[in-house]
């Protein structure tokens, strides 16, 4: 066991924040700046939806104005995309518009839950690749799909670990377990971490990063709760490094069976 | 099987009923089993909700705490502008409640192409990305093939274009849908079968069941937002509220990729000087808003300048999630498009119109209804940012539209 941090590490680039923040649902652009610097994040997801895509400075798109390039790395998403053909046509925009070919492939169909579609996200991963985008999956906990997308030359995979801004915390617990232990590309759990704990208990279980959004965007002190989850990001990563106690039901002082050998 | 005929299957008189009589601990009850289970709030839970016991002081606050909480929940703080755009207000639906009725001898208008991407570039210049195409019902002048143009054209310069028209068959959808169209709004009016027949003297608005379907062509066709309400002022609120949830309800699963949105637009002054025959109060409003977001935390609730600037503020909170500001309803409303050849439309002919008429009603478009909240786009942002509110003009992208 290593005692320094180990770095984050996501196509080639090195991370030293395990937490990345999403930028929807804050009360202003200046709220959400001042999360994302407290944060300690490096990596910012922004819905490709709401940027400003035209390339003539729209001050009434502006959220981008509010990440600055130089502390950030974006990765813009195609949140609103309802199949590949969407999600690809509207990343390529992206690309253009934003200058990134980091790319967190969102595909939800059903706008009320926004469950991911594996089978069109599968699809539009092995398009993207080929494209030369750095593809990170936002997919339902699916161990064998998780596999396929690694297999597609995904940068990472993206399990829920419940539904997006539910606050349910880690539902999807045992699938998770597997996707983490079958994965040679990093395990980013995300959705559903309302608090703190939920982040805590998705990096002690060895998921590589979190994504938060709603839990700090619409806390009443977004800035302090982001704090608190980087904490918690840190806190967890480093009980995991270090190794947990492995939890028994009993004390255990004595040898029943095998003390007489002693 | 759509809803027309799923309607009489369900119990909606019954629920209409208890919506009347529910007692505290019924109220008490939808609350608990909102707050346990959050989404799965029964159509009886909000019969409840909207119930005479719901809106006595202590109730209605404890509602319009969970109903904030949920809206900021799943919305975040921030609220999405839309535009009106009025198209055209000839119509050959004779309604009695409507300024734009076929006898009304109102000035009318139907802007060309051109004279429609002016207007809108007037809305954009204000801020919005996001615009609702509205017009009177009548196929000659507001056929399918125009209203594909209209879309066609604003198509390059709008992430996000939505329609409210006369319903249409699933087939004249799609080429509307295709040349970029991304919202279908129709509102039923009155669901109380009664009513809607006096109401809606002649034409084609007199059939129920093929205006309640809409929605459902609509999806068929490809549309990825749907608006539904009804105009409050012709039945009892509480009979069109369940009516309206039930139609909510069935939607979300037959229509499982639309983004639904409902409206509870309440009747305002209009021409042909129709006095509402219910009248619903604020309190009632709050009510039934809060009610609406308990029971459908994901759907959107579209609030419209109809409603006066102070009480639109207070709904803000309680779960509104878009809103429209400095709105015309005459076609021709933001930059006096069609001005030259406005007319009176007799036995669908159009007549000119003597000058005294034009001078008195002041070289416009008649209005369809009176605004409320007459707060320019600009002023009703500086005001959500004091709410603590992000105004979101764009929210969408146009290549998101292309089929």
């Amino acid at each position: 066991m290593t005692d320094k941090p180990q770095k984050l590490r996501i196509a080639n680039r090195d991370f030293n924040s395990r937490l990345i923040l999403g930028t929807g649902k804050f009360a202003s652009g200046e709220i959400m700046a001042l999360a994302l610097e407290a944060s300690g994040a490096e990596l910012v997801t922004v819905a490709l939806r709401r940027a400003d895509l035209s390339g003539q400075g729209d001050k009434f798109a502006n959220i981008l104005t509010f990440i600055d390039a130089k502390k950030y790395l974006l990765l813009p998403n195609t949140s609103g995309a309802r199949n590949a053909e969407e999600a690809c046509r509207l990343a390529r925009l992206g690309r253009e518009a934003t200058g990134s070919a980091w790319l967190k492939l969102e595909i939800h169909p059903d706008p009320r839950y926004l469950l991911p579609d594996g089978v069109e996200t599968l699809k539009a991963a092995e398009i993207l690749v080929k494209e030369g985008f750095t593809v990170l999956p936002y997919i339902n906990a699916d161990p064998v799909l998780a596999k396929r997308l690694e297999d597609a030359g995904c940068a990472t995979v993206m399990p829920l670990g419940s539904p997006i801004g539910s606050a349910r915390g880690i539902e999807t617990r045992a699938s998770i377990e597997i996707i983490i232990e079958q994965a040679t590309v990093p395990v980013v759990v995300d959705a559903g971490l309302g608090a703190p704990s939920h982040a805590a208990e998705a990096m002690e279980m060895g998921a590589d990063a979190v994504l938060v959004n709603t839990a700090i965007a619409v806390a009443s002190d977004p800035e302090r709760m982001a704090e608190a989850f980087k904490a918690a990001v840190t806190a967890g990563r480093a009980a995991y490094e270090i190794g947990l106690a492995v939890k028994r039901k009993e004390a255990d002082a004595t040898s029943p069976l095998t003390g007489f050998l002693e | 099987m759509s809803f027309a005929s799923e309607c009489n299957s369900l119990a909606l008189a019954e629920l209409s009923s208890f919506a009347q009589t529910a007692t505290l601990a019924d109220v008490e009850a939808a609350l608990a089993r909102s707050e346990a289970s959050g989404k799965r709030v029964m159509l009886v839970d909000f019969a409840a909700l909207i119930s005479p016991v719901a809106s006595q002081p202590a109730y209605l606050e404890a509602m319009a705490q969970r109903a904030h909480e949920l809206t900021v929940k799943h919305f975040g703080r921030v609220m999405r502008f839309f535009a009106p755009l009025y198209l055209s207000n000839e119509c050959i639906n004779v309604c009695k409640y409507c300024g734009f009725s076929r006898d009304n001898p109102i000035l009318r208008v139907t802007l060309t192409v051109d004279q429609v991407v002016t207007e809108a570039r007037y809305l954009r210049e204000q801020g919005f990305r996001h615009i609702l195409l509205v017009a009177g019902e009548h196929p000659h002048f507001v056929s399918d093939n125009y209203l594909r143009d209209c879309v066609a054209r604003l198509h390059s310069e709008w992430p996000s274009i939505s329609l409210e028209v006369g319903p249409l068959e699933t087939e004249q959808y799609r080429p509307i849908m295709q040349a970029g169209g991304e919202g279908l709004v129709v509102y039923q009016e009155t669901y109380d079968r009664t009513v809607y027949d006096a109401m809606h003297v002649s034409g084609p608005k007199r059939d129920f069941n093929w205006r309640v379907d809409t929605a459902e062509r609509a999806y068929a066709a490809g549309f990825k937002r749907l608006g539904i309400g009804a105009l409050l002022g012709l039945a009892p609120w509480r009979n069109e509220a369940i009516a309206l949830a039930a139609h909510a309800k069935y939607l979300l699963k037959k229509c499982w990729m639309a983004q639904l949105t409902i409206s509870a637009p309440r009747l305002r002054p209009a021409a042909g000087e129709f006095e509402p025959l219910v009248n619903m109060r604020d309190r009632e409003l709050v009510q039934f808003v809060c009610a609406l977001r308990i029971a459908f935390p994901e759907v959107g609730l579209v609030l419209s300048t109809r409603e006066s600037a102070k009480l639109r503020d207070h709904l803000i909170p309680l779960g509104i999630t878009m809103m429209s500001a400095g709105s015309h309803t005459e076609p021709g409303g933001y930059t006096g498009q069609g001005r030259e050849t406005l007319h009176l439309t007799k036995g669908g002919r159009m007549v000119k119109p003597d000058l005294p008429m034009i001078q008195s009603e002041g070289e416009h478009a008649t209005v369809q209804f009176q605004i409320a909240d007459e707060r320019s786009p600009a002023e009703v942002a500086a005001r959500l940012q004091q709410l603590k509110y992000e105004p979101v003009w764009k929210d969408w992208e146009g290549a998101l539209n292309e089929a």
